[in-house]
């Protein structure tokens, strides 16, 4: 057989990690290796950090998960059959259903998912297996600027606007963002503008900061009622705009009186003149853009920290205008995509509610079942892992596209509840610290494997397109639905394979939601259409929406709301047993809970280890220096730690990476005390104290 | 039941209702308030004054399922039989109590100077003090003279100033704040007050007023449409009193708030706690939370509150830690620095490497860090000096903070030595470093400094060629 030179296959696609879905080109295949070079779309134009340019390395990772896993009566996990894996997961789900109700059963999503995934992860589980309990680890991220972007503007687009709207900003206010890092291409974005950073740690998003607000972990919310404060008392607020395009302002800033800017430093730390001089910029701003990140979010009042700095970006008339806006910057790889289309705990396609009628009339519709055969809201993330295993919880429990033995806050609690199930199936590419502990394990394609669509942080949808057939015996997680809801009894019909013929669905379930995707199709996109929903299907094509808010906020009134929000501080304080404060974060080298990344030779090079950031005064006083190993304690339990000395850190705060696995998991000490409306734990701040790993040499 | 009777409406008596209702306490749960206006927010009342800010954004929010009794004058309270008598309309109403609460507030003082006080006690036409809205419907534009050298009229006369009144600021001592603040501090907040606006006249009293005009001590005579007494306040403690009350400079109260009768408590300014008084609006902030927990059954304790005088004006930032006594204490270490070109100025007084005592004005970190650290009993940081003057952190002494081989792009993790290798071999220009590194092709941040390494590379191939070779390079 002789064929022609074969040329080297190339494939447009975006990186697989965060939320700013980068522009790649990706080309040559098996045997050849695979290389990346970034593409000059508007996101990136040109860039990629080195988690993108590396990503390929996962591709070929050494432990690569390429057949089904059982464990077995002595307790290892063997190679077996696909089909010896999905009847043995299917008849063991099908066997405790019958014992204990569908309830019983339950299924942990991904932000990093495709929407096909996840589209058809929450119809398998609503209908395949009948439970309400299914949620996913975006509950972890985006959950609380969800939940307050829902409240003030009647829609969650994470940007409501293009990031190369940025560009043209005179000041951003970057609170508890640090894209420097996690995102560095879209620091291109803010050459021109003016950052106020707000964050507990000298980041180096902050290092690049007109100014730097550095508070008390915990206390970001005070801070935007003081930065209102402020606006109010010097008159800097936008009073026509305010009375023409909003509600509800008055209880709102009757809130922000109390916290005077002297009140605010008391609680903050941060200084009066610093806070004086973060409300001027805003408001002399010609152009000026509030963007909120984790750091403000994962807080057991994340949704009202949210809703002040979007009380703020309402005063001065931001939002929905030319000159300026509010935004969340979405972290995970579909994290916005991810939250519409019904893998979280209270929804259905489309952004819709579980609990609205119409809703449920119109997917049961599209699903051919009767709207009363769809369950109602189950448990949020974390609740739903605290529940496992319990009397009332779940027994079994499929999870796609995450690593919640890592990820999760009070993360030895939660592997015991993971531990207590009678049954956990994970589908992973790698075997994670939370595939490890499974029953069955399903080896599933990646993204340079696989086609789909991802939804990025602006709200446009994109196409992930393959490069390479995946090894064998490895299927798509479409797949893998598909042949389960078979065994359980499903038509086949009802669950795709083929990630077009899912979409297709998709866009008749989303049809007429608040995320409308029923004017998309896999040939607008694959014709370089930039698409942003809502994009409704209409008679001539829908252009998308890139700025929803320009003429109306999206409640009925048109109208966007304050909200009525106060400082409560956080779930946990210091104490002279735990007298410091912890904050979580990220590194640039590493994405989520570093299943992938700490598997990419050159990433773990650059940041190989677990480690605090402590400032050398408080390192010194708990008899620790550069480069020992610290244990850092909470009453929940303690992580082991390289220590490295930073000078620029508050003397009663450290930080550390969630990142890595084992003893070293940041999350051992977390809090999972939870945000009344999101269900968003506290990542990001509790008590601790230092010590040194005892034996070891300081 | 315990029905909770709280005497005042002001900020620490509504604090306490809402975290009375916060922790739960379902029984009755009345105030009495003896202004007309639902409670408000004291601490902004110099804004209002000068007209920042309207009437209703004073007002604190509603506390749910309180009854608040606006314009009730408490008469007596009958501790036998468990009753406040007051006074409404001219009408008189009962209320019968478990637990009481003495939120009385504090008065202002009205000197007895001729033409500012009226016969009565209260302060003449034109002439107001500055502790309630009514106080500032008083004053009426124009020239203002503010009385008193004590934090409230430093706030009051700078609020008044930023809206464009005249105003001209008159105080006993040499400087505002003179009994906290030694001449060299009190002059910089003098020059700020100055700049911001203010006429400061020091070492000066009012002698005697008359329609539009003031007269001081000094001899000179000012235009005066309005005079703000800002003179201080006196805990009001009449109540307390006349029911037989341990009281001394204010009610006396124990650990748990409670007064010399067990059913009866106080707080804010009227309270006496381990001889302290006048607490403040974040002490009483406290005492509101830690009675709260007492009165619904939580364990509690009171504390002395920090004492911590920071002004709230915009034109001068200053800060006093503790009391002017507490820099002699005997053990602190005492640090002073002066900086008349920049007025800055910080006095610190250490022990164990605590603030015992502080002064500190024009240094806005240090204010906001060493406030906090002194109000968490925190450790001082080594570089108290790096501190103060707001310099950037000093890398730990045996940190990798100075490593051989920096990063210089953070995005692709690419350290000098090894751009310096691609230039070696080759690389010579940005573009090229970046295709063979990938520095800066992440955010791009580095981008400079890639170009400033290549051609210091480039310029030390240079020199070496010049040095080994003259006859090259000419």
């Amino acid at each position: 057989m002789s064929e022609p030179p074969a040329r080297v296959p190339k494939a447009g696609t975006h990186c697989p990690y965060c939320a700013l879905q980068c522009g790649t080109v990706l080309s040559g295949g098996e045997g050849t290796g695979v290389t990346v070079r970034p593409a000059d779309f508007p996101v990136n134009r040109g860039r990629l950090c080195q988690k993108g340019w590396t990503a390929p390395e996962l591709l070929t990772a050494a432990d690569r998960l390429t057949q089904p896993l059982l464990r077995t009566g002595d307790g290892r996990l063997a190679p077996a059959s696909w089909d010896t894996a999905l009847d043995t997961v299917a008849e063991r789900l099908t066997a405790i259903r019958d014992r204990y109700g569908p309830d019983a059963l339950a299924v942990f999503g991904g932000g990093g998912l495709t929407n096909e995934k996840a589209y058809l992860l929450g119809k398998f589980a609503r209908l395949a297996l009948g439970t309400s309990q299914i949620d996913y680890n975006g509950r972890f991220c985006m959950s609380s600027a969800a939940s307050a972007g829902n409240a003030a503007f009647g829609m969650d687009r994470g940007l409501p606007f293009p990031v190369t709207d940025l560009r043209s900003a005179d000041t951003v206010l970057l609170a508890g963002a640090n894209p420097a890092e996690t995102m560095p291409p879209l620091m291109q974005h803010l050459d021109r503008a003016e950052l106020i950073v707000i964050d507990a740690r000298r980041t180096a998003t902050a290092q690049r900061a007109a100014l730097h607000l550095q508070p008390v972990p915990g206390t970001d919310l005070a801070l935007a009622l003081g930065l209102l404060h402020i606006a109010v008392v010097d008159g800097l607020h936008d009073q026509a705009y305010i009375a023409a395009r909003t509600r509800d302002f008055e209880p709102a800033a009757r809130r922000a009186m109390a916290w005077w800017p002297e009140r605010v430093e008391e609680t903050t730390g941060v200084p009066v003149s610093s806070l004086r001089r973060a409300a001027h910029m805003l408001a002399d701003a010609g152009s000026a853009y509030v963007l909120t990140g984790r750091g403000v979010e994962q807080h057991s009042t994340g949704t009202d920290t949210v809703a002040a700095f979007i009380n703020l970006a309402l005063a001065l008339g931001l939002p929905g205008t030319d000159r300026g806006g509010y935004g969340c910057l979405t972290g995970q790889g579909n994290g916005q995509g991810g939250r519409e289309h019904g893998q979280k705990a209270d929804q259905l396609p489309g952004y819709r509610s579980l609990t609205d009628p119409a809703a449920r009339n119109h997917v049961a519709s599209v699903w051919g079942v009767a709207p009363e055969d769809l369950p109602g809201p189950g448990r949020s993330a974390y609740e739903l892992l605290d529940a496992l295993g319990s009397d009332d919880g779940p027994r079994g429990l499929l999870v796609f596209g995450s690593n919640p033995a890592v990820s999760a806050p009070d993360a030895a609690r939660v592997v015991r509840r993971l531990a207590s199930l009678d049954l956990l199936v994970v589908a992973d590419f790698v075997p994670s610290e939370t595939a490890r502990m499974a029953d069955v394990v399903l080896p599933v394609t990646q993204w340079a494997e696989e086609e789909g669509t991802l939804t990025n942080l602006e709200g446009r949808v994109l196409r992930r397109r393959a490069l390479l057939p995946p090894p064998a015996h490895v299927r798509g997680d479409l797949q893998v639905l598909h042949d389960l809801a078979v065994r359980l009894g499903q038509p086949a019909a009802r669950y795709p394979v083929a990630p077009a013929e899912v979409f297709e669905e998709l866009r008749a379930a989303s049809r007429g939601g608040r995320a409308d995707y029923s004017g998309i199709s896999y040939e607008r996109l694959d014709a370089g259409e930039a698409l942003h929903w809502p994009c409704p299907e209409t008679p001539e094509p829908h252009p998308g929406t890139p700025r929803p808010f320009q003429d109306r906020f999206a409640h009925p009134d048109g109208l966007a709301r304050f909200a009525e929000v106060d400082h409560r501080g956080p779930a946990e304080e210091t104490s002279s047993g735990y007298p410091l404060y912890a904050t979580t974060g990220r590194v640039l080298a590493h994405y989520q809970s570093g299943a992938q990344t700490r598997r990419v030779a050159e990433l773990l090079d650059a940041v190989p280890e677990p480690y605090v950031e402590v400032h050398p005064d408080t390192a010194a006083r708990a008899g620790l220096a550069e480069h020992g190993h610290a244990l850092v304690s909470s009453v929940r339990g303690s992580m082991t730690a390289r220590v490295r000395l930073e000078p620029t850190m508050r003397l009663d705060t450290v930080f550390a990476p969630f990142h890595f696995a084992a003893d070293g998991r940041a999350n051992l000490f977390t809090h999972a005390a939870l945000d009344p409306r999101s269900g968003m734990p506290e990542f990001k701040v509790c008590a601790v104290r230092l010590e040194p790993v005892p034996g070891a040499t300081p | 039941m315990n029905d909770v009777v709280i005497i005042g409406n002001g900020p620490a008596a509504h604090r306490l209702a809402e975290r009375l209702r916060h922790h739960g306490h379902e029984a009755g749960l009345t105030l009495l308030g003896e202004e007309p206006e639902p409670a408000y927010h004291r601490t902004l009342l110099p804004h209002y004054a000068a007209g920042s800010l309207a009437r209703p954004s004073l007002h604190l929010p509603p506390v749910p399922g309180a009854r608040v009794h606006l314009g009730t004058v408490v008469t007596a309270i009958d501790r036998e039989r468990q009753r406040v008598y007051a006074y409404r309309h001219g009408i008189e109403t009962v209320h019968r109590y478990d637990t009481l609460v003495l939120a009385t507030g504090a008065r202002p003082d009205v000197p007895d100077v001729p033409g500012l006080r009226e016969p009565g006690g209260g302060p003449a036409p034109g002439v107001t003090t500055l502790r309630t809205t009514a106080d500032c419907d008083r004053m009426n534009g124009g020239s203002v003279v503010v009385l008193g050298g004590e934090p409230l009229g430093v706030e009051a006369a700078s609020a008044l100033a930023a809206r464009g009144n005249g105003v001209t600021l008159v105080c006993p001592g040499a400087h505002p704040l003179h009994d906290r603040v030694d001449d060299v501090c009190g002059g910089m907040l003098t020059a700020r007050l100055e700049a911001a606006g203010v006429t400061v006249l020091g070492a000066a009293t009012a002698v005697r007023r008359t329609p539009g005009h003031l007269e001081l001590s000094d001899g000179t005579t000012l235009s005066a449409d309005t005079v703000v007494l800002c003179a201080g306040v006196t805990p009001d403690t009449r109540l307390a009193r006349a029911a037989g009350l341990d009281v001394g400079a204010g009610i006396v109260v124990d650990d748990r708030l409670r007064t010399s009768d067990p059913s009866i408590h106080a707080l804010g300014d009227c309270a006496q706690f381990d001889g302290q008084t006048l607490i403040g609006i974040s002490g009483a902030h406290e005492q509101a939370d830690t009675l709260a927990r007492i009165l619904t059954g939580r364990p509690a304790v009171h504390r002395r509150v920090p004492r911590i005088l920071r002004v709230r004006s915009r034109a001068a930032d200053l800060s006093c830690i503790g009391s002017p006594a507490d820099f002699d204490r005997p053990g602190t270490r005492q640090i002073t620095l002066t900086d008349r070109t920049r007025l800055r100025y910080a006095r610190v007084a250490v022990r164990d490497e605590h603030v015992t005592a502080a002064v500190l004005f024009g240094v806005p970190q240090a204010i906001a860090t060493i406030g906090m650290l002194h109000r968490s009993d925190r450790r001082l940081p080594g570089d108290l000096l790096g501190l103060l003057l707001d310099l950037p952190p000093r890398p730990a002494s045996d940190s990798a903070g100075a490593s051989a081989d920096p990063v210089v792009c953070l995005c692709n993790h690419v350290t000098r030595q090894r751009l310096h290798r691609a230039w070696q071999d080759g690389a010579r220009t940005v573009p090229a470093l970046a295709s063979g590194t990938r520095a800066t092709t992440g955010c791009g941040g580095c981008g400079q400094a890639v170009e400033e390494l290549c051609g210091q590379w480039a310029r030390g191939t240079r020199d070496l060629v010049e040095e080994t070779c003259p006859a090259l390079s000419s």
